[in-house]
């Protein structure tokens, strides 16, 4: 499989030195237009704002902040949330109920640190635009390369996963992510919150050979390690000094760090070892960064204590992971959402290293963590409720209280399992959107087409 | 004995004193040296097994005349009293590059890989040179054969360690003064071979150890058709194999179960190799034992690491740090085992390192007459030089060592190392021996002096009462300069003297702090001893850690073995249905009753209220417990075996079983239209690569279609093919020779055995299976039709994503489908590929399996398999059965395995949950009755994993704290292969 995106990065740039070749151009071309063909075809028709009241009756309802209510009664009108609570409540209801007897509601779940909208297809240059060139490019925003119509954003609809933070990747510092609703025309549609972070990706302490140079595969100290740290904070003084002058000529990297010294916008630091999460933070809040989110933080439960006196959260990676080490324990990364949880730390769930057709799974990741021990509302929680209030959206989003965006979903069963998930309905900012995708009309064309031969 | 000594040195004192030479002499007249030379009252190791405790040594003309412990010497000799030293025979190293210059790397390195060869008239693989002799590439190194002389060698081997077939070597005597012709022992000393490819090609094939392992094997089988004379063309490669046939045979082999592979190759075509091992052989001691191999063992045993900095020493491998641990005790543990090892300095940063390294090996164990067989008799047996080197026995060379004492401890000196009955000296052996404790008079007081260490360069210590004072010494030309200086260093007191040998006591000139000069006199009061040195400085005795099955951190202290167990009451998911509250007995390691209320007899009775049983996880797809994945060099590399490359010690492997797989078949990756060899594994954690492979394992091969072997994603041009059409055309034709090549070969007459095509005839002949990476549902139906049109039928498409829009054809082949549950989007041709894939394909009649492709998903596949619930909405009872029954269809074990029936091997787990849930987790894991994963053991497993870990930090500071040198942390952490991992 070509799936590993760094593997991927790195054949990518033996591409680059390749000489001009007809046939190859001409094949590139032909890729492009039928690539370019299907796109247009792309996503369902994004639904209108919603027209009338809604209510959703008779199912248990999982709030995203660890509560439940059974057999509840959501009511909701102009894309907002006018009532949650039980289903025995005394209230009119609106002319079109969903009756939801036996099945369950949930927030739309949030996926944090993801290209999504940014490549569609992994192996396909020219449907590529997740990384730019540059070590250190805050400026870069993702958002205007944001494509509503990507069929991956589309699959993810149907598993209850309704909005992502589309991000750039790569490099030390990646560029500027944005987060968008995932029923769309257009980014400028699209868009929950504008630019709302800045992606930086921590220098490793320790680095692998490069096998395919020859090196010795192990990981071995990198020499460069306090260089590469010493560079950044550097360019943090600098952009701090910029940032205080009306400066006469503009330098788009500092001006583009502005937010996250002012506290508009938040800092996500992607390190995971011990040494590496401690300077990262140290270093990062002497900078005079005011809102700093851990990504990854595959040794942070070794240090709880100090992320808690940083007030530093934790979008941790994705429980469908490997152990990094041999000696690690098998379950490690199954129960590290709850390591850090029961140590008293705000933690959310990503995937940014999995592909991003992967993103769909989020629900089940969290499932995951309840075989750990956690409770499922709790577990619910990680991709809800707490991703909405690291992303900085849970004003509107992550959780079904009133005043807040209808953006929640029906399931057949429990939306944590495989076997449970089955979407009825979902609902962005009230707006009833399809759940049928390129996949799903793929299903039931060759369905057809043996049931005909019967 | 005496007598027989005699006499035979007289009758060789007839031989040699009649050995003419035929060299013209113009710079001077010939004045030739006929004298022997003896050395008396020695101990004198004639061999490891035969001590002279005071002895003579004849020798004349570079070779031994006589030895014993009476030998009547001719008039004519030159005698040594040599007493109180000892004399060993010199030491013999059979596997280095001394005097051969290293081989240079291919330059380049372009974008499209090299397929053809680089030579003409040569074999047709550039890494097979057996035409190469290592005496066209030597010359004399005189410095590298100080260093070695040092280390006490007189005879090294050398070849050109570059390649896979890589010609002669070359035996030399490390002899300054004589030239080529007395010092080239052997100019073609063995033919040598490895797994590694040569560095001085860019030629592909092989790319992996198991693309070696067959390349091996066809040249044997070519040679064989060469030898027949059915050649036309001249082959000096297969020529020069031929006429080395007669030589002994060496296999650089290395560590991590390479010995046993390259025995493998050997038993096949009757070859008794010569195995060069890593040092790590001690992890597989039986296997090693096995294979009956005379080896060659390096003593590289490895530093410390450097452990004062927590987070880097974190990521250290418990692996490492035992390794680091044992190391020193492979030599020992060999011996233990009766296996014959020779010792050699390969893999050493420093020849110098070889006696502190030797000295470790004797500290844990190895008895000194088994290091020195080591380093002697064995190595010139290896070498089929017994008559001529690695004893002193009279008529052979006269290379031997006048040392001190025992050559084997760390405070003797190597005086004299004699080569061809050339003295090359490496301490002055007629220095005295001033060590020991003295009282210094000096400038009118009195001081403590101890003199230790080294005889050639003792070390000093003065003390005055208990305080030590800043000392120097130097000895050298039997004068001695020493010096001392009090009052924090501000008077220093300075002397000389000349050591007479007549006295103990050291006198001679002092100058004063004040520059007045006097004299000294320091006085013996005890003599030097090794011993009492030794009680103090040497460190405690290390403990060492155990071994463990395999020998990593989660390896576990003994083999699990099957036992008589009684599940009750458990939910039990047969394969068919779903029984609740039922009895589950095993016996034997087979699944002996299904039932209510069993009764076990003395079974141990394990509690499964609440809890799920059933059968193990089947992955059709896994690419974890091999050394490499892709034979790439070919586009098609059918010949080549996973079962060549299992890897035992691969971590996933327990990690498979913590997510309930107890079986999974090792394909070979995708790089190919024709893959390689697969290899059925049970995961039986612990056990060497032949307890891993499945009784009777049916034999199968990965072919594959698609980007992946079109090489559509990265930059390569050159390879056929590059397109879907040009597959087809690779297939038909490599199956069209296939049936050619088994029409010849049934004829009975003489064919050419060729590894690829016999693979290929055994699919024609139904004896072997296809796997095949698919896609796109035109390549998929073109192989059914390709398979069709010679008359067999694809078993199984893997991945396959397409397969819902051919599901109706492939029912009609034939064909099993075997998917993943939900990836797609990687690459172009998984654009429509749909979860739904699964439900489709099954809905068709199609015998449809989950697998994973990955080391990651392979561990949660109950929870794959639950997917296909959701997806497509395939009942409980078919989605279990696509990660157990289904899977085993498609392997042709279904008969063993893959459901829950009475009399079918006991691979079952015990789930907390509901199986196919995200909330499920094994809690037992059980092949053939044994179990190899337990949730409690585990748990057991992480606790002593951080006992042992935290006793080898200490360890690890301790050796630091004692001024050794360590080594910076690293991780050793194997690749990750997938399908297209190159």
């Amino acid at each position: 499989m070509l799936k590993h995106k760094n593997l991927y990065n790195v054949k990518r740039d033996t591409l680059n030195v390749t000489p001009f070749n007809f046939k190859k151009m001409k094949n590139i071309i032909v890729i492009l237009s039928i690539l370019w063909g299907g796109l247009m075809l792309a996503q369902q028709t994004p639904a209108g704002p919603q027209s009338e009241p809604m209510a959703i009756e008779g199912a248990t309802a999982h709030l995203g902040n660890g509560e439940i209510i059974e057999n509840a009664l959501l009511i909701f009108s102009e894309g907002k949330l006018t009532f949650v609570g039980s289903a025995n409540a005394r209230i009119a209801r609106p002319a079109k109920v969903i009756n939801a007897q036996g099945k369950h509601v949930y927030p739309g779940i949030i996926a944090p640190a993801k290209s999504l909208g940014l490549i569609e297809i992994n192996a396909v240059r020219a449907s590529d635009d997740e990384d730019e060139i540059g070590e250190i490019i805050p400026h870069v925003r993702s958002l205007i390369a944001y494509n509503a119509e990507s069929q991956v954003v589309e699959s993810m609809r149907p598993n209850g996963v309704l909005l992502g933070q589309t991000t750039p990747q790569g490099g030390t510092v990646s560029g500027t992510s944005s987060i968008v609703q995932f029923d769309a025309w257009n980014w400028e549609d699209a868009a929950v919150k504008v630019d709302d972070g800045i992606h930086l990706h921590w220098p490793n302490a320790f680095k692998r050979g490069r096998w395919w140079m020859g090196e010795d595969p192990a990981y071995k100290p990198n020499k460069d390690y306090s260089d590469e740290i010493e560079k950044l904070k550097t360019f943090m003084e600098n952009a701090v000094a910029y940032n205080s002058t009306q400066p006469e000529e503009n330098n788009p990297a500092f001006e583009a760090m502005k937010g996250v010294f002012n506290g508009e916008q938040k800092l996500f630091i992607y390190a995971d070892r011990e040494k590496e999460i401690v300077d990262a933070v140290v270093t990062i809040k002497d900078a005079g960064v005011k809102h700093v989110v851990l990504i990854g933080g595959y040794q942070s439960y070794k240090v709880t204590d100090f992320l808690k006196k940083h007030n530093v959260a934790v979008l941790v990676r994705r429980t469908h992971s490997l152990p990094e080490a041999d000696d690690d324990d098998y379950d490690l990364p199954y129960k590290l959402p709850k390591l850090l949880t029961d140590a008293g730390l705000l933690v959310g769930l990503q995937n940014e290293d999995a592909s991003n057709f992967q993103t769909r799974n989020l629900p089940f990741y969290a499932g995951q963590v309840v075989g750990q021990g956690m409770e499922k509302e709790k577990a619910l929680q990680l991709i809800t409720g707490n991703n909405a209030k690291i992303l900085g959206i849970d004003d509107q989003y992550g959780t079904l209280e009133v005043g807040k965006s209808a953006t929640l979903f029906v399931s057949e069963g429990d939306a944590l399992d495989m076997q449970g998930n089955q979407l009825n309905h979902a609902f962005i900012d009230g707006r009833e959107i399809s759940l049928e995708t390129h996949q799903t009309k793929l299903w039931k064309r060759y369905m057809g087409k043996y049931n005909s031969q019967k | 004995m005496k007598m027989r000594l005699l006499a035979l040195a007289f009758l060789l004192c007839g031989t040699l004193a009649f050995s003419q030479d035929y060299f013209p002499e113009n710079a001077g007249v010939k004045s030739k040296n006929n004298n022997y030379m003896a050395f008396t009252n020695a101990k004198i190791y004639v061999s490891p097994s035969q001590v002279i405790n005071k002895g003579t040594l004849l020798i004349k003309d570079g070779k031994v005349v006589a030895v014993g412990s009476s030998v009547t010497l001719p008039a004519n000799t030159v005698t040594e009293d040599v007493t109180g030293m000892t004399i060993y025979p010199s030491f013999i190293d059979a596997f280095t590059d001394f005097g051969i210059a290293k081989p240079k790397r291919a330059e380049g390195g372009g974008r499209s890989a090299q397929y053809e060869a680089s030579r003409e008239g040569f074999y047709w693989n550039d890494h097979i040179m057996p035409e190469n002799n290592a005496v066209e590439k030597f010359t004399y190194d005189t410095k590298s054969a100080k260093k070695y002389r040092e280390a006490g060698f007189g005879v090294v081997n050398a070849h050109i360690q570059d390649g896979i077939a890589r010609g002669t070597g070359v035996l030399v005597a490390l002899n300054d003064m004589g030239t080529a012709g007395d010092r080239i022992i052997e100019d073609e000393s063995g033919q040598f071979f490895s797994f590694d490819k040569s560095i001085t090609s860019r030629q592909s094939y092989p790319t992996s150890l198991m693309g070696s392992t067959a390349l091996m094997r066809q040249v044997y089988h070519d040679l064989k058709w060469y030898e027949s004379g059915s050649v036309d063309t001249k082959d000096r490669s297969l020529k020069a194999l031929a006429k080395n046939k007669g030589l002994p045979q060496f296999f650089a082999a290395g560590g991590n179960g390479n010995i046993s592979r390259a025995d493998k190759i050997g038993d096949q075509f009757g070859i008794n190799y010569i195995i060069l091992g890593a040092g790590d052989e001690y992890e597989r001691i039986e296997s090693v034992k096995k294979t009956g191999a005379k080896l060659i063992v390096p003593v590289n045993f490895p530093k410390a690491y450097d452990v004062s900095d927590p987070f880097a020493a974190s990521y250290v491998n418990i692996a490492e740090m035992r390794h680091w641990n044992l190391a020193p005790s492979n030599p020992k543990i060999l011996a233990d085992n009766s296996i014959e090892f020779a010792l050699t300095t390969h893999e050493l940063s420093s020849t110098s390192d070889f006696g502190a390294m030797l000295r470790k090996a004797i500290e844990r164990g190895l008895q000194k007459e088994q290091a020195l067989a080591a380093l002697t008799t064995i190595p010139a047996n290896v070498l089929d030089k017994s008559n001529e080197i690695g004893t002193l026995e009279s008529g052979k060379y006269a290379n031997f060592l006048i040392t001190s004492g025992d050559v084997f401890e760390k405070e003797t000196t190597i005086y004299e190392n004699w080569v061809q009955g050339q003295k090359h000296q490496l301490a002055d052996k007629n220095i005295k021996d001033i060590r020991g404790e003295y009282t210094l008079n000096a400038g009118g007081n009195s001081y403590k002096m101890s003199l230790t260490g080294k005889l050639e360069s003792p070390s000093i210590e003065i003390k005055k009462d208990t305080v030590k004072l800043p000392s120097k010494l130097s000895y050298k030309n039997n004068w001695i300069n020493f010096s001392f200086s009090t009052d924090e260093g501000s008077k220093s007191y300075i002397m000389t003297g000349l050591v007479t040998k007549g006295s103990d006591a050291l006198s001679g000139k002092l100058i004063m702090p004040n520059g007045n000069e006097t004299t000294f006199l320091a006085s013996k009061v005890d003599q030097f001893s090794s011993e009492k040195n030794k009680n103090e400085s040497s460190e405690q005795v290390a403990k060492l850690m155990n071994l463990t099955y395999p020998n990593l951190g989660y390896g576990y202290k003994s083999k699990p073995t099957p036992k008589t167990m009684l599940f009750k009451n458990a939910t039990v998911w047969t394969g068919f249905e779903i029984l609740e509250n039922t009895d589950v007995l095993v016996k034997n390691g087979k699944i002996a009753k299904v039932g209510k209320d069993l009764n076990g007899g003395g079974a141990t009775v394990i509690d499964a209220t609440g809890k799920h049983l059933t059968s193990g996880i089947i992955d059709e797809h896994s690419h974890i417990a091999g050394l490499s994945i892709n034979e790439a060099g070919h586009n098609s590399s059918a010949e080549v075996r996973m079962t060549d490359v299992l890897d035992p010690k691969d971590i996933n492997i327990y990690r498979n079983l913590a997510g309930g797989v107890t079986t999974f078949q090792l394909l070979h990756g995708s790089a190919n239209p024709i893959g390689g060899q697969s290899a059925i594994i049970k995961l039986k954690w612990g056990e060497d690569v032949d307890g891993l492979v499945f009784p009777d394992m049916p034999k199968f091969i990965k072919f594959a279609l698609g980007e992946n072997v079109k090489q559509s994603n990265w930059s390569s041009y050159s390879r056929f093919p590059q397109t879907r059409m040009g597959v087809e055309q690779v297939m038909v034709n490599y199956f069209q020779r296939a049936k050619e090549y088994d029409a010849l070969k049934k004829s009975g007459k003489p064919y050419r055995v060729d590894e690829e095509l016999e693979t290929l005839a055994e699919i024609l002949n139904g004896e072997r299976f296809i796997s095949c990476h698919s896609y796109v549902q035109s390549e998929i139906n073109m192989l059914m039709k390709v398979a069709e049109k010679f008359n067999f039928r694809i078993n199984t498409f893997t991945h396959i994503l397409e397969g819902y829009k051919v599901a109706d054809k492939m029912k009609e082949h034939g064909v099993g489908g075997s998917t993943f549950s939900d990836w797609w989007a990687y690459k172009y041709e998984v654009k429509d590929a749909i979860p739904y894939n699964a439900a489709i394909m099954a809905s068709q009649g199609v015998t449809v399996a989950i697998n994973s492709d990955d080391r990651e998903m392979s561990r949660r596949l109950n929870q794959e398999a639950g997917k296909t619930m959701k997806y497509g909405g395939v009942d409980e009872i078919e989605a279990w059965k696509m990660v157990t029954l289904n899977p085993a269809k498609l392997l042709h074990i279904d008969n063993k395995v893959g459901s829950i029936e009475e009399g079918k091997d006991a691979d079952l787990v015990l789930w907390t949950d509901y199986p196919l849930s995200v909330y499920a987790k094994a809690e037992k894991t059980i092949i053939d009755g044994a179990v190899y994963f337990d949730k409690d053991l585990d748990e057991a497993q992480r606790a002593a994993i951080q006992k042992e870990r935290a006793e080898l930090t200490q360890m690890m500071l301790d050796e630091k704290a004692g001024g050794a040198k360590t080594q910076k942390p690293v991780q050793r952490k194997k690749r990750h292969f997938e399908c297209n991992t190159l």
